[in-house]
C-alpha cells in the first residue's frame, strides 16, 4: 500500500517533468514574447531596447538552454520570475490561490454534497415531481454557459437586490476585526461560490440519480430490505456507498481542476483568482507565470487522482491495488 | 372455501387470496391469483413451477416487499400465527423481516453488498433486531458462522463477500436468516446458482438447523429434484394460480393435474446404461400464457392434451382431502376449496 502510493508520487514526478517540458516548448513555439508584449504596450520600441531586454530576462538563450535552467530552478523549489510583475511567480501564486481555492473547493463541497442527495431522493420516487425537477435543473445546469449565469445572478443579487457585492472578494475600507474580515470574505464568494456550484451540481445529481437507479434494482439492497433494515439504512448505508463511485470519479476529476478552475466565474465577479493571473500572463506571454499556473495545474491532477485511488480503494474493497 | 381444512393447531403461516396485480403500462395484469396455502410447525413446502409462474413473487408478497411500483398486493391476507401481516404498518413489518420471516435469494453472488464485511452484515443485522452490543453481536455472528458450518469463522468474519466462493456465500446467507431463529425460512432458488455437490450440503445444512430448531421452509424451485430432496409437501404454480397441491408422495407418485404430470415427465432420468441421454426428453407443449393478454377459462387449456370444452370456463380448486387440491375438471368430485 505504502510502496504503491510512493510508485505513484514518483511516476507523478516524471509526469509532471513531462508537463514542463510539453508546455515549455508549446509557449516557445508560439510567435512573441514578454519583451514583444511589454514594448506594445509601451508604444513600441527600438530593435536595440529590445535586444537588451531579453538580454536581461536570459530569453536570448537557446530554448533547449533555457528550459534546462528553468527545470534546474523548478527542482530546487523556485517556479522563476514574472517579467511583468516584478515578483516571483510562487510569491505571485500564493497571493492569488487562497481566492480561487476558496470559490472551487467551496463550490466543489456544496455540489457534490447537494447534488447527491438531489440525485439520491430523485431515484427514490424516479417519476415523482422532485425527480423531475432534478432532471430539468441538470439539463439547465449544463446547458447554461457560466458567464451568463454569472452575470444573471451578479443582476439579480448584486443590482436590483443589493444583497451582495458585485465585484472583488475584501471590502474597501477593510473592517478592523478581524471576524469581520473574514465575515467580509464570505459574504463576496457568496455569488461566484453559488454560480460555480450550480454548473457542477448538475453533473453530480445526475450522476447520482442514474447511479442510485441502478444499485436500488440490485439483489443485495433487496437482501437488505429483507433483513427488516430502516429505509434509512438500506439508501444511505447499502446503496450509497455502491452508488457514490461514479461520483467520486468526477469528483477526482473536477478537484484536479481546483486550481485553474473557475477562469469565467473569478473574471465575471472580479476575483483576483489564480484564472485571471492566467489569462493576463498569457495575453503578456509572462511565461514563468504561466508555466507556474500550469505546474500548479498539473500536480494538482496528479494529487487529485491519488487521493481518488484511494478513495476508490476505501469504497470499494474488490479494488485490490492502487497502481 | 372449506377453512377447516386449512386451519390446523400447528399452522405458523396462512396464506388466503393471495393477489398480486402489476400495473403494466397502464394495463392491470395480475401475476398472483388467489393463492392458498399453509405452513406448519418444523415442515418444508416446495413451491414449483417454471419462471413467471409467480412463485418469487408469492415470496416477496409474504413479506410485503413486491417492488412498488409497479406491483402491488390487491388482495389477501397473510397469516403469521394469526397475525395478519398485511394489515402491519411499515414499521411493524420491518420488525417481521429478517425476525419472523427470513428469506434467502437465488443469487448468493448478488444478494450480499460487495462493499461491506460479512461480518459488517451480518452485526448490523443482529444489532436491528437485538439489543445487543457492538461486541456481542459480533461473538454472535461468529456463532452463526459456526452453526452454518463456516471453517475459520473469526477469520471469515473480516472478509469480503468477493473473497469467498458460491456455497459459502450461500452459508452467510442463511446464518443472515438465521440471526433471530425465524419461525419461517423462504429460500428462492437458493441453489440454482450452485453446483450439485455444494447444493446438496446446503440442503443438508437447512435440514439440520431445521430439526434443531423446528422452523418451517418455503422452498421455491423450479427443480424437481430439490424439490424431492427437501420437501413435506408441494405446489405446484403455473401462470400465477396455484395448480396442485399435494404431500411430496402424492405429487410425485400419483399428480392429478396435466401439468405436473407433464412437469414430471420431462425430468432427467439417468439410467445406468446411459440410454437415458439418447432418448429426446418429453415436453410440454406450447409456452406460459402472456399474462398481458389472459384467456378466459383454464390458464393450462391450450396446452392441455386432455382439455375439453369444460375447459373453457375456470375451473376451481378442488378439495380432495387434508391439503389436497387440484385446480382441474378431472377431478370435479363438487367439493371446492
Amino acid at each position: 500500500m505504502k510502496q504503491a502510493i510512493f510508485q505513484r508520487i514518483f511516476l507523478g514526478i516524471v509526469m509532471i517533468t513531462a508537463v514542463i517540458i510539453l508546455n515549455f516548448f508549446l509557449l516557445h513555439a508560439a510567435p512573441g514574447d514578454v519583451v514583444d508584449a511589454m514594448l506594445a504596450e509601451g508604444g513600441g520600441g527600438d530593435p536595440e531596447l529590445a535586444a537588451r531586454l531579453r538580454a536581461s530576462y536570459g530569453l536570448d538563450e537557446a530554448t533547449h538552454i533555457q528550459l534546462i535552467k528553468y527545470l534546474g530552478q523548478v527542482f530546487r523549489g523556485d517556479l522563476g520570475y514574472s517579467f511583468y510583475y516584478d515578483q516571483s511567480v510562487t510569491e505571485l501564486l500564493l497571493g492569488h490561490l487562497p481566492t480561487t481555492l476558496m470559490l472551487t473547493i467551496s463550490a466543489l463541497i456544496l455540489a457534490v454534497v447537494f447534488g447527491t442527495l438531489f440525485g439520491v431522493y430523485a431515484a427514490l420516487k424516479p417519476k415523482g415531481i422532485f425527480s423531475n425537477f432534478v432532471t430539468v435543473l441538470s439539463l439547465f445546469g449544463y446547458a447554461t454557459p457560466v458567464f451568463w449565469l454569472g452575470m444573471i445572478i451578479l443582476l439579480v443579487f448584486a443590482l436590483y437586490l443589493p444583497l451582495f457585492p458585485a465585484f472583488g472578494i475584501r471590502s474597501l475600507p477593510e473592517p478592523e476585526h478581524a471576524v469581520g474580515r473574514i465575515l467580509d470574505i464570505i459574504h463576496h464568494l457568496v455569488l461566484p461560490t453559488f454560480t460555480l456550484a450550480i454548473l457542477y451540481l448538475a453533473s453530480y445529481s445526475r450522476i447520482s440519480r442514474a447511479s442510485m437507479l441502478d444499485v436500488l434494482g440490485s439483489d443485495y439492497i433487496r437482501t437488505a430490505r429483507a433483513k427488516g433494515l430502516s429505509e434509512t439504512k438500506v439508501i444511505f448505508k447499502h446503496s450509497l456507498k455502491n452508488a457514490a463511485m461514479p461520483v467520486v470519479t468526477l469528483a477526482g476529476l473536477q478537484l484536479a481542476q481546483v486550481f485553474s478552475g473557475a477562469i469565467l466565474v473569478e473574471t465575471v465577479f472580479s476575483l483576483p483568482g489564480v484564472g485571471p493571473l492566467l489569462y493576463e500572463s498569457i495575453v503578456r506571454r509572462d511565461f514563468p507565470v504561466i508555466l507556474g499556473v500550469l505546474f500548479g495545474a498539473a500536480s494538482t491532477t496528479i494529487i487529485a487522482n491519488i487521493i481518488t485511488d484511494l478513495i476508490y480503494k476505501y469504497m470499494d474493497p474488490r479494488i485490490q491495488s492502487i497502481t | 372455501m372449506d377453512d377447516s381444512l386449512e386451519t390446523k393447531e400447528d399452522a405458523v403461516l396462512r396464506v388466503m387470496n393471495l393477489s398480486v396485480d402489476f400495473d403494466v403500462k397502464g394495463n392491470n395484469v395480475s401475476i398472483l391469483s388467489k393463492v392458498n396455502f399453509g405452513l406448519g410447525l418444523g415442515e418444508t413446502l416446495g413451491i414449483v413451477g417454471e419462471s413467471g409462474c409467480g412463485k418469487s413473487m408469492t415470496a416477496l408478497a409474504l413479506l410485503r416487499m413486491v417492488p412498488s411500483p409497479p406491483g402491488k398486493i390487491s388482495d389477501g391476507e397473510v397469516l403469521l400465527n394469526n397475525l395478519d401481516l398485511m394489515t402491519l404498518s411499515q414499521k411493524e413489518i420491518k420488525k417481521i423481516r429478517g425476525k419472523e420471516i427470513s428469506m434467502i435469494f437465488q443469487e448468493p453472488m448478488t444478494s450480499l453488498n460487495p462493499v461491506f464485511t460479512v461480518g459488517n452484515q451480518l452485526v448490523e443485522t443482529i444489532l436491528e433486531h437485538k439489543d445487543l452490543s457492538r461486541a456481542d453481536a459480533l461473538k454472535e455472528a461468529i456463532e452463526l458462522l459456526r452453526l452454518v458450518q463456516i471453517p475459520a469463522p473469526e477469520q471469515r468474519i473480516k472478509e469480503y463477500p468477493h473473497q469467498l466462493s458460491g456455497g459459502m456465500r450461500q452459508r452467510i446467507m442463511i446464518a443472515m436468516a438465521l440471526v433471530c431463529e425465524p419461525k419461517v425460512l423462504i429460500a428462492d432458488e437458493p441453489t440454482t446458482a450452485l453446483d450439485v455437490t455444494v447444493q446438496a450440503q446446503i440442503f443438508d445444512l437447512l435440514k439440520e438447523i431445521q430439526a434443531k430448531t423446528q422452523m418451517s421452509i418455503i422452498l421455491i424451485t423450479h427443480d424437481f429434484g430439490a424439490i424431492t430432496e427437501m420437501a413435506d409437501r408441494v405446489i405446484v404454480m403455473y401462470a400465477g394460480y396455484k395448480v396442485e397441491e399435494g404431500t411430496l408422495d402424492e405429487i410425485r407418485n400419483s399428480p392429478l393435474h396435466p401439468y405436473t404430470q407433464g412437469l414430471l415427465r420431462s425430468m432427467l432420468v439417468i439410467k445406468p446404461d446411459s440410454s437415458g441421454f439418447k432418448m429426446p426428453l418429453p415436453e410440454i407443449p406450447g409456452s406460459v400464457p402472456d399474462l398481458l393478454n389472459r384467456q378466459p377459462g383454464c390458464p393450462f387449456g391450450p396446452r392441455c392434451s386432455q382439455a375439453t370444452v369444460k375447459c373453457r370456463s375456470m375451473p376451481p380448486n378442488f378439495n380432495l382431502g387434508f391439503k389436497r387440491s387440484v385446480k382441474c375438471w378431472l377431478v370435479d368430485n363438487g367439493r371446492v376449496e
